[in-house]
């Protein structure tokens, strides 16, 4: 589904990913950890098709399509979706209104008809329990004045009712009491299916004791230097990163 | 409500910019006694009225125009524009009358001026050029005793109303562009709502500037006596033209005893091409006076056209407990400049009045909201908040704010606010991420932004608002 090769990229012209390799197939769940400042929400938003990032080298397949000639709100169509580390305010544009339009947006890139008003609440509504989100919060302004915890279940939210081929949740679980971290990631299990992949971006293997992935890796200084199963985070979470600095020496 | 609008709109390019080849009357260029009386003649005027438009002239003649504004106004050769265009064929009194080029240019701005098709409840009056053409729903109005007619009509059909109240909000001697359009207005719209009348619909006013070379220079004049209520639509086109065009009208509005004016506009002359060329000069004064207790008025204002815009929709708050609002979005792009803003006047006891105006700018534009609150000595407890907004989409444009305060009563309480900000990237990135293009998402942020004042449009309104706000900026991020 998604083939990442060699991928280097630049931010205001200091190299972040120095060659990154990545594949991830549909109905896989990923994990990537690492130390901060590795890279991880700068692969992110290099995936996302973010101007204020260059790709200086590198192949982004997604689909069968090279990712690097789509727009961004065209990936998004394609079905790329990101769950923001820091999702920004739009004040004044309630979440109804911003939902349908990025969903119209994506249907029309695809050759579809407007969604019709009904459907689209009643999508809504079913979209809300499955994600246990507060009806009141997409009443208001995308994002205005919601908490940590709310931004973070409003982009599950928003992945629910887009539903994405592949989505990558960055620091989703960072900011969330115990209690809202397994809200999110119950709502992130009911979203994972056979056809749709998942990255998670964390620091912590306390979520990836409810989100369960298949590969874990670390991504150190722009690449990724490790792989493996669950019990790679497990020996992160008790070890920290030194032993993996030392095995790179 | 919005997507669908962004869904529709997907031209960029001024979309009225249309002229319609009906058999136009035009007087010869040039302003002088004899154009005066010409124009008064050709409309069969009363002896008053011919003189009242003679003091004006004199006046007029003697005045400078106003450059305290922040506008960059090229000089006008007042000697060079044609005071009165009319379409030939008058006096019409069914649609079967009307040239059908002339409906089909109305048909083109979306106005039902068909009466089978005026399922909207919108009464409609239209003005093209200087003639008012056609106003509809005249009858059902009538029954209630509501007066809604061109203002030539109102000059021959009730002119002691006319007298009564023309000029008494802004006279002749007003301000240089007051006086000019005192001396050669043509037509526009008059509005009487009798005591204890509440307009069951929309009253509705479309002008349009068709003719080369001429001016528009219409007066509104609305009244509400006492206990009434009406609520007061006015939208502006014209078609694009190299030069530029003049367009200078006065709007007065009478409130009595406990009644409500409520004055929406959506101002979209041409604004000039990308780079500056042609475009309206709009300079127009509009003033109401809450003038019995507990009266109410309320202009909103959403401003996308015009090469200049200078505007400054007031009110005197002269009878106790009276109320005033004024609600603007002012967009300009490009090359535009807006100076525009409100006068707040409070003489009367308990009165209260909200500003509430959101600039956004694009381009190479200027936007400045200007305004004045004014609190007299015997306006005992006079309250207003101000709430001026602005937000800037590029780095060449420019926001200004210049507001001015003169208080002579301790028991007023005056609050002014004022913000601004910059759509962010990572707001539009935000937008891009959920598959909204960055045009989309521009007019997405800028209808958030304005909100507050486009709630406050009557809904067909409002829709259109949002369209014009989405057109106007096009191409202008990114
Ligand atoms: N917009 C930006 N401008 C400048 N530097 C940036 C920007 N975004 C990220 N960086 C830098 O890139 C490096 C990687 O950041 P990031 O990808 O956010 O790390 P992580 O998500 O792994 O903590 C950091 O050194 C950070 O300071
Ligand atoms: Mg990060």
């Amino acid at each position: 589904m998604l083939e990442i090769k060699n991928l280097h990229a630049d931010v205001n012209g200091r190299e972040i990913l120095k060659g990154l390799n990545l594949q991830v197939n549909a109905g896989e769940i990923h994990a990537i950890m690492g130390p901060n400042g590795a890279g991880k929400s700068t692969l992110a938003s290099v995936l996302a098709g973010n101007p204020a990032f260059e790709v200086t080298e590198g192949e982004i397949t997604f689909l069968g399509k090279d990712f690097m000639e789509l727009a961004p709100e065209e990936r998004a169509a394609e079905g790329f979706f990101l769950s923001f580390q820091y999702p920004v305010e739009i004040p004044g544009v309630s979440m109804v209104n911003f939902l349908r339009t990025a969903m119209n947006e994506q249907r029309k890139y695809r050759g579809q008809e407007p969604i019709p008003a009904s459907d689209f609440l009643r999508l809504m509504k079913e979209k809300k329990e499955l994600v246990e989100m507060q009806s009141n919060l997409t009443n208001r302004s995308v994002n205005e004045g919601f908490s940590g915890g709310e931004k973070k279940r409003s982009e599950i939210f928003q992945m629910a009712m887009l539903e994405p081929r592949l989505a990558v949740l960055d620091e989703t679980d960072s900011g969330l009491d115990i209690d809202a971290l397994r809200i999110v990631a119950n709502g992130v299990n009911k979203l994972a299916s056979p056809e749709r992949a998942i990255i998670v971006i964390t620091h912590y293997q306390r979520l990836l004791d409810y989100i369960v992935p298949d590969f874990v890796h670390v991504l150190f200084d722009g690449r990724i230097v490790k792989s493996g199963n669950k019990d790679l985070a497990l020996r992160l979470e008790s070890e920290g990163y030194d032993w993996i600095k030392k095995e790179l020496e | 409500m919005s997507e669908d609008i962004l869904e529709q709109v997907t031209q960029s390019e001024y979309k009225y910019g249309f002229t319609t080849d009906v058999e136009t009357e035009i007087v010869p260029p040039g302003l002088s006694e004899d154009i005066v009386r010409l124009i008064s003649q050709k409309k069969n005027e009363p002896e008053w009225l011919l003189e009242f438009r003679l003091k004006a002239y004199r006046h007029w003649a003697k005045m400078k125009m106003p450059n305290w504004a922040y506008l960059k106004i090229p000089e006008i050769d007042y000697q060079s524009i044609s005071y009165y265009a009319a379409p030939k064929k008058k006096n019409l009194n069914s649609l079967d009358e009307v040239d059908p080029e002339l409906l089909k240019t109305f048909d083109k701005l979306g106005i039902p001026l068909e009466e089978q098709k005026i399922l909207s409840g919108v009464a409609v009056d239209a003005v093209m050029d200087s003639v008012s053409v056609k106003t509809t729903f005249k009858k059902e109005l009538a029954e209630r005793g509501i007066i809604f007619c061109s203002f030539s009509e109102a000059v021959q059909e009730y002119p002691d109303l006319v007298k009564q109240y023309m000029a008494s909000v802004v006279p002749y001697d007003d301000n240089f562009f007051a006086a000019l359009n005192s001396a050669v207005f043509s037509d526009g719209s008059f509005v009487y709502i009798p005591k204890g009348v509440r307009c069951p619909m929309e009253l509705s006013t479309y002008f349009r500037i068709n003719a080369i070379n001429t001016g528009q220079f219409e007066r509104t004049l609305i009244v509400a006596d006492d206990d009434s209520y009406v609520s007061y639509l006015e939208g502006c086109t014209a078609p694009m033209r190299d030069e530029n065009q003049l367009h200078a009208a006065i709007v007065e509005i009478v409130a009595m005893n406990n009644a409500e004016v409520k004055y929406s506009t959506v101002q979209n002359w041409y604004p000039g091409d990308k780079k500056g060329r042609g475009g309206i000069y709009n300079f127009v004064t509009k003033r109401g006076i809450c003038k019995g207790k507990n009266s109410r008025i309320s202009w909103t204002q959403v401003e996308t056209g015009s090469a200049i815009t200078w505007k400054y929709p007031s009110c005197i708050l002269k009878g106790d407990n009276s109320s005033a609002e004024f609600y603007s979005v002012a967009v300009t792009n490009n090359h535009q400049q807006a100076d525009t803003g409100t006068k707040m006047i409070h003489l009367g006891k308990n009165t209260s009045s909200h500003i509430l105006s959101k600039g956004i700018s694009a381009g190479l534009s200027q936007n400045s909201y200007r305004g004045l609150v004014y609190v007299g000595k015997e306006a005992e407890n006079a309250r207003n908040f101000s709430q001026c907004d602005s937000m800037l989409l590029s780095d060449r444009c420019g926001a200004h704010t210049f507001p001015y305060m003169e208080v002579n009563n301790d028991s007023a309480v005056v609050e002014h606010e004022a913000t601004t900000s910059k759509i962010s990237e990572d707001q539009i990135f935000y937008c891009n991420q959920r598959g909204i293009p960055t045009e989309e998402a521009v007019g997405l942020i800028v209808n958030g932004y304005a909100k507050e004042v486009l709630n406050k449009l009557p809904m067909e309104f409002a829709v259109e608002a949002q369209k014009l706000l989405q057109i106007t900026l096009e191409g202008s991020v990114g």
